[in-house]
């Protein structure tokens, strides 16, 4: 019997979980659709969430592109298809990894800050105070967050997806001596823009999943400093396999041909 | 006497723990009205309930004549905007100087001209005895300026009533008369009603209009200082006296 009280006490609790993310998710777009957002705040979470996460997407970009070019050029060159190593590292970024690994890098640093930030402002009393002020906290720190994520991932996804093949591209000439010029025409015809774009609407999709569960696990604070704690880690995780999932769903929706 | 507020046969739990039971207590308007009682009896709680912080589980909350227990979240932001709250550790945003958060409200509420709202908050911040502030962070404060800001902030538009949670805790004698003397001092300023959340008994004789002694879930003893000093009831002659023998379990 403790097991189906453990079951039925685990079932209750995430579809809590998931009705309260709705709910938060709601009134932000609410707030957004009628464009109360606060600009100089969302200015400055851009900054902060965004453009300091540029080193870290960057690095992680380029030596992802390094290593898929790295496995794929010897063994293609060996082949004798080594104009198609430029298509399957530019195809495998703009469509996969530049999106996915672009939101977990900034789901563990950004997802967490954004929970630990909410998180200690739960613990010190500053969330009740924003409401014993009649103010929102979803508009006043939940909207400001996941704009600047929206306009910010897709940004931050381009670049990587930009580093990725030119990562990819160096290592290819180097390891196995494809030019340049074969890389790129290679890119060009393995890769239409429209998967570009596609690739660019599920790093929006992530915007929201990473703003949204941090700014959810950290106004759900309970306790002190091993509560902020608590809700940091669970935010990173729960962000992140909503992420794996997501994109598979997505992948499976966008690219119906493949 | 005209009420500000009135709290009717409520009940609070808080999971398995039972905080009120029954609790009911009336707050004169344009008085200071003391809230006393051990730490954990859920003192804090009551003024949370009178700005709508907090649902009791059972029983009604009226604030200035409306019964706020099942307004909406939409109806309950209106009425806190004529109820100021100091928290107990302040609770200012730490990431906006000392300016910017008495500015806040004023900020999204009124459409105030910005030379009018710095005039403002200036002044405010004069009247707590905070003068050249608005600059600094929270975080380059004293603890007794800290406290005064969040006066500042919960007055600066003017609420018909302030609700103080633990306003002298952890100071000194000094700074503790001056924070007495300051809430005496805008409750004058603003003719409203305030009520304060205290264990220190020398700064509410010195400020109370009425005190409310809370001991298990209930309110045990009502009435003026000179009425609760001669109280009959030992529970609350144990806790005026802090003596560890009597009713009160240690």
């Amino acid at each position: 019997m403790k097991v189906f009280d453990e079951v039925g006490r685990g079932t209750t609790s995430a579809f809590a979980y998931a009705g309260g993310v709705a709910e938060l998710l709601g009134d932000s777009a609410r707030y957004i659709v009628g464009l109360r957002i606060r600009v100089r705040e969302t200015v400055d979470q851009a900054y902060l969430l965004g453009v300091q996460s540029w080193a870290i997407v960057l690095l992680t970009s380029l030596f992802t592109g390094m290593v898929i070019s790295l496995e794929s050029a010897a063994q293609a060159a060996s082949f004798g298809v080594s104009n198609l190593v430029g298509g399957a590292v530019a195809f495998a970024s703009a469509r996969e990894l530049g999106p996915m690994l672009s939101a977990v890098v900034v789901a563990g640093r950004t997802g967490a800050a954004i929970a630990a930030e909410l998180g200690s402002m739960v613990v010190t009393e500053q969330i009740e105070a924003l409401l014993s002020l009649g103010l929102s906290p979803t508009r006043m720190l939940v909207v400001p967050r996941l704009v600047a994520l929206l306009i910010m991932l897709p940004l931050l996804t381009i670049t990587a997806v930009i580093v990725s093949i030119l990562g990819g591209m160096w290592v290819a000439n180097v390891t196995a001596h494809i030019s340049t010029e074969s890389f790129i025409d290679s890119a060009r015809q393995a890769l239409p823009f429209g998967d570009v774009l596609r690739g660019l609407f599920k790093s929006v999709v992530f915007a929201v999943i990473i703003a949204i569960i941090g700014a959810y696990q950290g106004l759900q604070t309970r306790g002190g400093a091993a509560g902020v704690g608590k809700s940091t880690t669970g935010s990173v995780v729960t962000a992140i396999i909503l992420i794996f999932m997501f994109n598979f769903a997505l992948s499976y929706v966008l690219f119906p041909h493949t | 006497m005209a009420l500000w507020a009135r709290l009717d046969d409520v009940c609070v739990r808080y999971g398995p723990k039972i905080v009120m039971q029954n609790l009911s207590l009336d707050v004169v308007e344009g008085a200071i009205t003391c809230i006393i009682g051990l730490s954990g009896a859920g003192k804090s709680t009551i003024l949370r309930l009178l700005n709508g912080l907090k649902k009791p589980d059972t029983g009604r909350v009226f604030v200035q004549g409306k019964d706020i227990t099942g307004m909406r979240e939409r109806e309950l932001i209106d009425l806190r905007r004529t109820i100021g709250f100091a928290f107990q550790f302040s609770a200012l945003f730490d990431s906006l100087t000392i300016g910017e958060n008495v500015a806040l409200p004023l900020r999204e509420h009124t459409k105030m001209p910005e030379d009018e709202i710095r005039k403002l908050v200036s002044e405010t911040l004069d009247s707590v005895g905070l003068a050249h502030v608005e600059e600094r962070f929270p975080s380059e404060l004293s603890g007794g300026m800290v406290k005064r800001a969040g006066f500042a902030r919960a007055v600066v538009t003017n609420p018909q009533a302030v609700l103080y949670d633990e306003p002298t805790t952890g100071l000194d004698p000094i700074i503790t008369h001056v924070l007495t003397e300051t809430i005496v001092r805008l409750r004058e300023r603003l003719n409203g009603t305030a009520v304060v959340v205290s264990h220190d008994l020398e700064s509410i004789y010195q400020m109370a209009d009425y005190i409310a002694m809370l001991f298990e879930g209930a309110i045990v003893a009502y009435g003026t200082v000179e009425e609760i000093r001669r109280s009959p009831n030992p529970i609350v002659q144990q806790f005026l006296q802090g003596s560890e023998v009597g009713p009160i379990p240690i």
